[in-house]
C-alpha cells in the first residue's frame, strides 16, 4: 500500500495527537483551535495551492458542509464564480439551504433536471434561482447541482463543445476557475471524468469511510487501472496526481466523546480524529420513569454512556427477522415513552421522533420496520417515492430536505449517508445471519450506522456474531495495483466494533 | 439468488432432477452456431494451445493438436490451421447485409444528416464449453493479435503466419463482446445451462458441464445426484475420469498418465530422426485427446444445445441479437479500415464509455428478461419491485386547466406487497401498435403514480399519467377495466440514457489530460525474449487509443 | 509452495514428532498413528482461509493428516493434483528465479524498490536443508539474528543505508508458527534482508503476471500465504530457545518484518521473472486475528472419543467413525480447498440440510436448515396464506404459519423467524407456481429435435422494444463499441433522457 497518497496534512500540528485523544482533557487540545487551523490550510490551498486539487477527508460530522460553505463564501468574496458538484439531489438541497441561510448576500443558483424539481424548502430564500438551464444562471456566484446533471452542460471547449449534450444551454459555458465537488468518495471517475473539463481547480471534499461507488456489471477488466471508471473520483485524482497530500478535517462535531475513539478506531485507523465535545458536554436525561424492561435497560445504558447493544438469543434468520424487527420497534417507542432530553453545546431539547433514525442494511428490513412502528402508533419517515434501480442496497439519499420530518427516519445505511440525528437504533447487518458476505461485512456500511447520532446509539442484533464473523472465509481476491484504501477490512472493522459494544449489552430474555 | 431460485434449486434437490428456471430461452441460438472447445497445454503458459475441436456439424468436428506443445514451430503451425479454419466462418456473415437508415451529427455542421449505415443480416455464433473456454480464446486473442507477420516491414524474430493476427483480433473482439450482458455472439454452455434450469447443487458445481447436464436430463434410473457424482468422479480401469473436465485444463490424472507418457514416446522419436514413428506418436496423441477429453465434450456441448432447443425464445431476442449484428459489422468495419488492434488496456475515456454501454445493456437486459418470462417478474414481484393483480376499481380523473388531461385513478388488488408508498412511480408495460406504414410499433410503458397502498388490504391505487392520448377522454383500451389482470413494475420500463463523454483528446486534467505518448504509457509493456509469443509492442495500443 | 517443497514439510513434520513433545503433541501423534504427519503447506493454508470454522479440518491439520490420504480410505478420492507439466514449469521457473544465490531476487527487489542494484552477490547463508525441522528452524532464527544484530543491517547504518551492499537471501528458510496450540513449520521460499535492516517475504509463484494483472484468486492466496510468512516472522521472539542476545535479534527481525512482500511470477507469455510488491496488512492482521481466536485444539480434541483415531492406515469404518465424530462445516468452497470435502457434501446432503447448496442460500433460509423444513414450510404455510396476505412482520402472518409442521423451532411462535421464513417461501412457492404454470408443457428433455434441424424461428415481439426508449440509437449504440459511432452519436440525442440523477444515486450507493 502506498500510505504516502494517504497520510494527512502535515498542516494542522493538532493532528499529533489527535487519534490518541478521547476529548479535552490533561492536555490543553483546543477542538476549535485544531479544526479552525485545518480549515485555514485547506482554504489557503484552495486559492493558491501547487495543486489543481485540493482533497480534504472528513469524518463523519466533521463540518464538511460547514467547509464547503465557508469555501465557497471566501471565493465569492474573493470575485470569483464557482460551481458546486453533489452526488444526489438532497444533498444538493442541503448545500443550497446551509448557503441561502449562512450567506445571504451570495447569489445561488440551482441547476436540476425536469425529474427532480429541488424542494420548496430551498426554493423560498430570496437569493436561491432555480433552473433546469445552465445559461439562465450563470450570472450567479454559485451554482449548484448534482454530477449526474453537470454531466449534461455542454462546455464551451475551444472546438465549441467537448462533450457536448443538450442538457444545458444552446452555447458553451466557459468552464469556472473554481470548483467544488462534495462527497467525492461516493463519486464515481467516470462522473469526474464528464464533469472534469467544466472547472480548472477544485477542492474535494468526503468521507473515506463511508459507502463506495460500485457498478452493477463486471468491472474486472479495469482492476487496477488508474482511471478504473467504477472506481471512486478520489481514487483517480490521487492516482494521477502523486503529489496530493489530503487534508483531514480533526474534530467530529457531530460524534459526542463516547462514539468518536470507537468510530476512529474502527474505520479511521489511518486518519483518526476527536470530538469536539468532551465527556460531560453532552448528557441524555430520561424523564420518564422506567418500565423494567429490557428495552428500557438499553435505553438507560446508551443513556449514560452513548452505546447500548440489545442482544436477542442467537439464532438464524431471514431478513426481516420478526423478532429482531419487533425489538427494534420496540426501542425506539421506549425510547419516545422515556421521554428522552438532549442536553448539549446547543442547549437542552426534547428527543422527540424527528431527531431519531433508524437504520437498516436492507430496504425491506426498513420496511418491515416501519410497519411494526406503525404498529406501536410510531409515525415515521423515508424509504417512500425516491425513484430508484430497484437492487438491494438502493439509491442514494431520500428526496428532498426530510429537516422537520416529524416522524422517525427509517431507511438503509446508503440513505443515511450524511445524515444526523440525535439517537439512532441500529439493526446490525449481520444480525441472524448464517453467513457473512461482503456486502453485510463492508465497513462503509457499518460505520454510516454507527456515526449518525449525536447522543446515542442503540445497536440490535441476535447473539453470535463473533462467533459468525470467526467463521467467516477470508478468500477475498486481491488485484495487483489497486492503490490501498484508507479503509479498513469489513471483517476486523466489525470485530472492533462488537468487542467494544460487548460493554454495553442488554439481553433480551429468549 | 432470489428466494425463488433458491426454491428451485431446493426442488431440484428433492425432485432428483434439475427445474426450470426460465419459461423461455434467454439467449439467441442461431441455426449454424460452431462448437468450440479449446484445451491449453498445461505448463506451457498462458497461452499455450494443447487442442481444438470444432465444427458447424455436429457429425463432422475438426481436430487440431500439437504433439508437444513447448515446440514454438509446432504451436505457430497450429495457429496457422486454426485461423485458416476458423477465419471463412468468422468472415462468413460479412457480405450479407442490410441497408439501415439513420441519423448522425455531421462533424463540421454539428446538423443531424440522414445516414445509411450497412448492417450484417446475421452473424458466426461461437459455443464454447464454459467461462475458462472463453477466457482463453481472449488470451490467444491477446497472444496474436499484435504478432507481427512475415508481410511486416520488419517481421522480428519470429514473424507469425499472415492471418494469425486477424483470428487474434476477431477472438478479442468476440471474448470482449461476451463481457456484455445478454449478448449472444460467443456463449459459454455451462452459463447458459444454469441460466435456464435449477440444478439440486451448488452454482459452484454448476460449473462442471458433466455434473451440470447430469441434473437437467439424468440417466433413466438415476437421481441428478448420482448422475452427477458419477460425472465428476468415475474413472475408467486406467485411473482416466470418464467424464473428462471440458476444458482448458485438462484432468491432471490424465496428463500424468496418458498425456506425458505418449508426449515422451513423441519426443524420443524426434530425437532419434525416426519421422515415421514421430508422425504415428504424434497421430496416437491425437487420438489420446480426442476420444478422452475433447469427444465427450464435444458431444456434452451439442446435448446442451438440444435441451436448449427445447425452450420458446425470449419476445426480445431479435431486438439484443441485432445489437450482437451491430457489433460483428462495427468489427468488420474497423478491420476492413484498416484500424489498429484492439488496445492491451482501455484509456480513461474508452473504459468510462464501455461502463456506460454495459450498465445500459444489463439495465436493458434485466428489463426484457422481466416482461419475457413470467419467472423473472415473479422474482421482481417478490421483491416487491412490481405488482400484479386484479383492477378492482376505476375513477376517472382529469388534470385542473383550460384543456384537461385524464388521470383515471386504478385501484389494484393484489397478493404481492411491492415497496410502494404514496408518491412512488409505477409502470405499466403496453403491447406495440404497429404505425400507419405498418411497421412494429415500439410500445410504450404507460407512466402512473401510487397515489394509495394499503398494505394490509393488499390495495393499491395508482394515477395514470400519460399514454391515454390527447383528447379529454382517454383512448379506448388505454385504461384497464375493473376485472382485468394488470402489471405495474416499480422500475423504469426503458434504459435511462447515459451522459455525453468528453473525446479521449479531451481528456480533463482530474484524468492526467489526453493519453500519453506510447513511451510513458501506462500499458507499455517492455517486449520480452519469450519462447512462444511476441508481446505487444506498446506503440500500437496506445496508438490506437489515441486515433478513435 | 510447489510440490518439492511439501515434500520437505513432510520430513520437516516427521522430524519434528521425533523432537520433544508436549502432551498435546504426543495426543496428535497419537491419533496420527503411523501416517508421515504433513506441514502446514500452502494448501492447508488454503483450506484454514476458506472454511476457519471447520472443527474436522482444523483437527486433521493440526495432526498432520494427510487429508487426502483419508479422503482415499474414506472412499471419495480428492480430484486434486498438478500436472506434471504445470510441475515442471514451476519448477524451472523456480529454479531460473532463485539461481546464483539469490541474486535474481535481490535485483528484483532493489527494482520495486527504487534502490540500486548491488554489485556484489548477496549473502545466500545455507539453511542445513537436510536437516529436521526443529533443527533447520533453530538455524534460520540462528541466521536471521545474526544477520539482524551484525549483519548488513548494521553495514547499512555505517553506510548510511544506501551503499548498494549488504543483502542477504535467506532460501527457504524454515518458520515455526503456533496455529491452535499446535506447532505448524513453515517454509517460505525466500526471506529477504534489505541494506536498511528490513524484511521481506518473497513468494514465488508460477502464474503470470500479464500487462500488469494476475488472477486475483491466485494473488490473493499467494497474499495470504506470504501474511503467516510475515506474522511467523513477527512471532521470532516468542519462539521457545536461544540465547537472551539471540531473543533481541529475534525482536529486532519481528519488528523489522515488511508488511509488502514480493510476490515473484513469470511475465505475460514467458519465463522471465517479474516481481510486484503485495500488501500483506489486512491479511496478517485477519490470519493473527483468526489463529487467535481459533477454537483450541484441546477443545476440539476431547470431542473425540478416546480410541479415536485418524491414521489412514486404519480399519475404513473406525476412521470413518472418528472423522465424523468431529462435526465440518461444509460449503461448496471446500471443493476446490480441501480434500476431504466430497466425504462431507456426502454427509451434508444425506442429512438433507440446505448448506450443501451453499452459504448463500443458508443465508437466506434462516431458521430453516434442512431441504424437508424449506418444502413443507412451502406447502405447509401455502395452505393457511389467503390471498392478500398481511405483511409478514404482523402478527398474523406469523400466526399463519405457526402452527405448521414446518417450524423447526419453537420460534415459530407467532411472528418467530421461521414462521416469517415459512411465509416468504409460501409466497415464494406461489410465484413460482404461477408462472411455472404459464409455460409449454413438454419436459425440457422430451421430444429433443433433430438437433440438425432448424432451430424454432424468434416469434415476433409482442411486446417490442419496450425496454429501447431511446431508440435505434440505443440498439447501435449496444454494439458495444465505446469506440463505434453510432453510440456517440445516439448518447449526444434525446434531451428527454438527460436527467439520470437516479443513476448516479444508484452509483452513490
Amino acid at each position: 500500500m502506498t500510505t504516502g497518497t494517504t497520510t494527512p496534512a502535515s498542516a494542522p500540528s493538532a493532528d499529533a495527537g489527535a487519534g490518541t485523544g478521547t476529548g479535552p482533557s490533561a492536555d490543553a487540545w483546543d477542538p476549535g483551535a485544531a479544526a479552525a487551523r485545518a480549515t485555514a490550510a485547506i482554504l489557503d490551498d484552495v486559492r493558491r495551492g501547487p495543486e489543481r486539487a485540493t482533497l480534504v477527508d472528513s469524518p463523519p460530522g466533521a463540518g464538511k458542509s460547514t467547509l464547503v460553505v465557508r469555501a465557497a463564501r471566501e471565493l465569492v468574496a474573493a470575485g470569483e464564480r464557482l460551481m458546486i458538484v453533489a452526488q444526489t439531489n438532497s444533498q444538493v438541497d442541503d448545500l443550497v439551504e446551509r448557503l441561502a441561510a449562512d450567506a445571504p448576500d451570495v447569489t445561488v443558483g440551482r441547476l436540476h433536471s425536469k425529474e427532480a424539481r429541488p424542494s420548496a424548502h430551498v426554493l423560498r430564500h430570496g437569493n436561491v434561482t432555480a433552473s433546469t438551464q445552465v445559461a439562465e444562471l450563470l450570472e450567479h456566484d454559485v451554482v449548484l447541482s448534482t454530477a449526474a446533471k453537470w454531466q449534461w452542460v455542454q462546455s464551451a471547449g475551444p472546438d465549441g463543445g467537448s462533450g457536448g449534450g443538450r442538457g444545458g444551454s444552446s452555447g458553451g459555458v466557459r468552464p469556472w476557475r473554481h470548483a467544488i465537488v462534495d462527497e467525492a468518495y461516493q463519486m464515481r471517475s467516470d462522473a469526474l471524468l464528464a464533469v472534469g473539463r467544466l472547472f480548472e481547480r477544485a477542492l474535494f471534499v468526503g468521507d473515506p469511510g463511508q459507502l463506495d461507488p460500485f457498478t452493477m456489471v463486471d468491472n474486472e477488466r479495469w482492476a487496477g487501472l488508474d482511471h478504473d471508471p467504477s472506481s471512486s473520483a478520489v481514487a483517480t485524482l490521487l492516482a494521477h496526481h502523486p503529489r496530493l497530500r489530503p487534508h483531514r478535517l480533526p474534530v467530529s462535531w457531530r460524534l459526542p466523546a463516547s462514539a468518536a475513539p470507537l468510530v476512529s478506531r474502527a474505520f479511521y485507523p489511518e486518519v483518526p480524529f476527536r470530538s469536539g465535545t468532551g465527556p460531560g458536554d453532552r448528557r441524555l436525561e430520561l424523564s420518564a420513569p422506567t418500565g423494567g424492561t429490557a428495552y428500557d435497560e438499553v435505553v438507560e445504558t446508551a443513556a449514560a454512556s452513548g452505546w447500548g447493544l440489545l442482544e436477542l438469543p442467537a439464532g438464524f434468520a431471514v431478513r426481516t427477522d420478526p423478532e429482531a424487527v419487533r425489538a427494534t420497534a420496540r426501542v425506539v417507542r421506549t425510547l419516545l415513552d422515556r421521554s428522552a432530553v438532549a442536553h448539549s453545546e446547543r442547549g437542552a431539547a426534547p428527543v422527540t421522533a424527528d431527531r431519531i433514525a433508524v437504520g437498516t442494511a436492507h430496504r425491506d428490513q426498513a420496511a418491515a420496520i416501519r410497519a411494526a412502528l406503525a404498529e406501536l402508533g410510531v409515525p415515521t419517515e423515508g424509504g417512500a417515492a425516491a425513484p430508484d434501480a430497484g437492487a438491494d442496497a438502493d439509491s442514494g439519499g431520500p428526496e428532498g430536505v426530510p429537516a422537520a420530518a416529524p416522524g422517525v427516519t427509517v431507511d438503509t445505511a446508503n440513505r443515511l449517508q450524511g445524515r444526523e440525528y440525535d439517537v439512532t437504533v441500529v439493526l446490525h447487518p449481520l444480525s441472524g445471519r448464517s453467513d457473512a458476505t461482503a456486502f453485510h461485512l463492508e465497513a462503509g456500511r457499518l460505520c454510516v450506522l454507527t456515526s449518525r447520532h449525536r447522543h446515542a446509539c442503540v445497536v440490535v442484533t441476535r447473539a453470535g456474531l463473533p462467533e459468525l464473523l470467526d467463521a467467516h472465509p477470508s478468500a477475498e481476491p486481491v488485484r495487483l495495483g489497486i492503490p490501498a484504501t484508507p479503509v479498513p477490512d469489513g471483517w476486523e472493522a466489525n470485530h472492533a466494533v462488537l468487542q467494544a459494544l460487548a460493554a454495553h449489552r442488554v439481553r433480551v430474555p429468549g | 439468488m432470489s428466494l425463488i431460485a433458491t426454491l428451485a434449486r431446493l426442488q431440484a434437490l428433492d425432485a432428483g432432477r434439475a427445474q426450470p428456471a426460465a419459461t423461455v430461452l434467454h439467449r439467441h441460438l442461431g441455426d449454424r452456431p460452431m462448437v468450440l472447445i479449446p484445451l491449453a497445454a498445461a505448463g506451457g503458459g498462458p497461452d499455450a494451445p494443447l487442442a481444438a475441436m470444432f465444427g458447424t456439424d455436429r457429425e463432422e468436428p475438426r481436430l487440431l493438436t500439437i504433439p508437444q506443445p513447448l515446440d514454438r514451430d509446432a504451436r505457430s503451425a497450429f495457429l496457422a490451421e486454426l485461423a485458416d479454419a476458423l477465419l471463412p466462418f468468422l468472415e462468413s456473415a460479412a457480405d450479407d447485409v442490410e441497408e439501415v437508415p439513420g441519423k448522425e451529427k455531421d462533424p463540421e455542421t454539428g446538423e443531424q444528416r440522414e445516414t445509411v449505415r450497412e448492417l450484417c443480416r446475421d452473424a458466426p455464433q461461437l459455443i464454447v464449453p464454459g467461462p475458462a473456454a472463453v477466457r482463453f480464446l481472449g488470451m490467444i486473442g491477446r497472444a496474436t493479435r499484435f504478432r507481427r507477420t512475415e508481410a511486416d516491414p520488419d517481421p522480428g524474430p519470429y514473424p507469425a503466419p499472415p492471418r494469425v493476427p486477424l483470428l487474434g483480433r476477431w477472438l478479442t473482439h468476440y471474448r470482449e463482446r461476451a463481457e456484455v450482458p445478454g449478448s449472444s455472439l460467443l456463449l459459454p454452455m455451462t452459463q447458459l445451462l444454469s441460466r435456464h434450469w435449477a440444478t439440486g447443487q451448488s452454482a459452484l458445481e454448476d460449473e462442471h458441464l458433466g455434473a451440470l447436464l447430469a441434473w437437467i436430463d439424468p440417466p433413466e434410473g438415476r437421481t441428478g445426484a448420482e448422475a452427477a457424482l458419477h460425472a465428476e468422479t468415475a474413472r475408467d480401469s486406467w485411473g482416466l475420469l470418464l467424464c473428462p473436465p471440458a476444458g482448458p485444463a485438462t484432468d491432471p490424472g490424465f496428463d500424468q498418465r496418458a498425456l506425458a507418457p505418449a508426449v515422451a514416446r513423441y519426443d524420443a522419436a524426434r530425437e532419434v530422426g525416426d519421422a515415421r514413428a514421430a508422425a504415428a506418436r504424434a497421430a496416437e496423441i491425437a487420438e489420446l485427446l480426442e476420444s478422452r477429453v475433447l469427444r465427450p465434450t464435444w458431444d456434452a456441448v451439442w446435448r446442451g444445445l438440444d435441451l436448449l432447443r427445447t425452450l420458446p425464445p425470449a419476445a426480445h431476442l431479435p431486438e439484443r441479437w441485432e445489437s450482437d449484428r451491430w457489433s460483428y459489422t462495427a468489427h468488420r468495419d474497423r478491420i476492413r479500415a484498416g484500424e489498429a488492434p484492439q488496445p492491451i488496456r482501455d484509456d480513461a475515456v474508452g473504459a468510462a464509455r464501455r461502463l456506460a454501454q454495459r450498465e445500459r445493456d444489463q439495465s436493458r437486459l434485466e428489463i426484457q428478461e422481466a416482461l419475457d418470462d413470467p419467472l423473472v417478474m415473479a422474482a421482481r414481484r417478490l421483491a416487491g419491485e412490481a405488482l400484479v393483480g386484479e383492477v378492482t376499481a376505476v375513477e376517472q380523473a382529469w388534470t385542473t386547466g383550460r384543456a384537461p388531461k385524464p388521470r383515471p385513478l386504478v385501484t389494484v388488488r393484489t397478493s404481492d406487497r411491492p415497496h410502494a408508498e404514496p408518491g412512488t412511480r409505477a409502470y405499466r408495460p403496453r403491447p406495440a401498435e404497429p404505425d400507419e406504414a405498418g411497421n412494429p410499433g415500439r410500445d410504450r410503458a404507460q407512466k402512473a403514480e401510487v397515489v394509495a397502498a394499503d398494505h394490509a388490504a393488499g390495495e393499491y391505487t395508482l394515477r395514470l399519467l400519460d399514454g391515454m392520448g390527447r383528447r379529454r377522454d382517454p383512448e379506448p383500451g388505454s385504461v384497464p377495466e375493473p376485472g382485468e389482470q394488470v402489471c405495474f413494475t416499480l422500475f423504469e420500463l426503458s434504459v435511462r440514457q447515459s451522459a455525453p463523454l468528453p473525446e479521449p483528446e479531451d481528456t480533463p486534467w482530474t484524468h492526467g489530460g489526453p493519453p500519453v505518448p506510447p513511451a510513458a504509457a501506462p500499458e507499455a509493456v517492455p517486449a520480452a525474449p519469450i519462447p512462444a509469443a511476441i508481446p505487444a509492442p506498446a506503440a500500437e495500443p496506445a496508438e490506437e487509443a489515441t486515433t478513435r | 509452495m510447489n510440490a518439492a517443497q511439501s515434500d520437505r514439510a513432510d520430513h520437516a513434520g516427521q522430524a519434528s514428532a521425533a523432537s520433544g513433545r508436549t502432551a498435546l503433541e504426543r495426543r496428535l501423534a497419537a491419533l496420527r498413528g503411523d501416517a508421515r504427519p504433513r506441514g502446514l503447506d500452502a494448501r492447508a493454508l488454503a483450506a484454514l482461509a476458506a472454511n476457519p470454522g471447520c472443527h474436522r479440518r482444523a483437527v486433521l491439520d493440526a495432526a498432520g493428516v494427510d487429508k487426502g490420504e483419508v479422503a482415499g480410505r474414506l472412499g471419495d478420492r480428492p480430484a486434486f493434483g498438478r500436472s506434471p507439466f504445470a510441475i515442471s514449469r514451476g519448477l524451472a521457473f523456480e529454479r531460473r528465479v532463485v539461481a546464483d544465490g539469490g541474486a535474481v531476487l535481490v535485483g528484483l527487489l532493489a527494482r520495486e524498490l527504487g534502490l540500486p542494484a548491488p554489485d556484489d552477490p548477496p549473502a545466500c547463508p545455507d539453511l542445513l536443508a537436510k536437516e529436521g525441522p526443529a533443527v533447520r528452524t533453530a538455524r534460520t532464527r540462528e541466521v536471521l539474528g545474526a544477520a539482524a544484530a551484525n549483519g548488513p543491517g548494521g553495514g547499512g547504518r555505517d553506510g548510511g543505508g544506501w551503499d548498494g551492499g549488504g543483502w542477504t537471501v535467506l532460501l527457504h528458510p524454515m518458520l515455526r508458527l503456533d496455529v491452535a496450540g499446535s506447532p505448524a513449520y513453515l517454509e517460505p521460499d525466500a526471506i529477504i534482508l534489505r541494506p536498511d535492516g528490513g524484511w521481506t517475504v518473497a513468494e514465488i509463484k508460477s502464474f503470470p503476471i500479464l500487462d500488469g494483472t494476475a488472477d486475483p484468486e491466485k494473488v490473493g492466496a499467494a497474499v495470504r500465504q506470504a501474511a503467516v510468512y510475515v506474522l511467523a516472522l513477527r512471532e521470532l521472539p516468542a519462539l521457545p530457545g536461544g540465547s537472551a542476545d539471540g531473543a533481541d535479534a529475534a525482536r529486532a527481525v519481528g519488528a523489522a518484518a515488511d508488511d509488502r512482500a514480493m510476490l515473484v511470477c513469470p511475465r505475460d507469455f514467458g519465463n522471465e521473472p517479474t516481481a510486484s510488491l503485495v500488501e500483506t496488512r489486512r491479511a496478517t492482521a485477519v490470519t493473527r486475528r483468526q489463529l487467535d481466536r481459533m477454537t483450541r485444539i484441546e477443545q476440539l480434541l476431547a470431542e473425540l472419543p478416546e480410541h479415536a483415531v485418524l491414521d489412514p492406515g486404519a480399519e475404513p469404518e473406525r476412521l470413518a467413525a472418528s472423522v465424523d465424530a468431529v462435526p465440518a462445516a461444509y460449503s461448496p468452497e471446500c471443493l476446490a480447498a480441501c480434500e476431504l470435502a466430497f466425504h462431507c457434501r456426502a454427509e451434508t446432503r444425506s442429512r438433507g440440510e440446505v448448506a450443501l447448496l451453499g452459504r448463500g442460500v443458508r443465508g437466506e433460509l434462516g431458521a430453516l436448515r434442512t431441504v424437508g423444513e424449506v418444502l413443507s414450510a412451502t406447502t405447509g404455510a401455502e395452505a393457511r396464506t389467503p390471498d392478500a396476505v398481511p405483511p409478514a412482520t404482523r402478527p398474523a402472518a406469523g400466526l399463519s404459519a405457526a402452527d405448521t409442521s414446518a417450524a423447526p423451532d419453537t420460534s415459530a411462535a407467532a411472528g418467530g423467524p421461521a414462521a416469517e421464513a415459512a411465509a416468504l417461501l409460501a409466497r415464494a412457492a406461489r410465484l413460482r407456481a404461477e408462472a411455472l404454470a404459464s409455460m409449454p408443457t413438454r419436459r425440457a428433455t422430451d421430444a429433443v429435435p433433430d438437433a440438425t434441424g432448424p432451430a424454432p424461428a424468434p416469434t415476433g415481439a409482442p411486446s417490442g422494444d419496450l425496454a429501447s426508449a431511446d431508440a435505434a440509437a440505443a440498439v447501435r449504440a449496444s454494439a458495444d463499441a465505446p469506440d463505434a459511432a453510432p453510440a456517440r452519436a445516439g448518447s449526444a440525442a434525446d434531451p428527454v433522457g438527460t436527467d439520470a440523477d437516479a443513476d448516479a444515486e444508484r452509483s452513490c450507493r
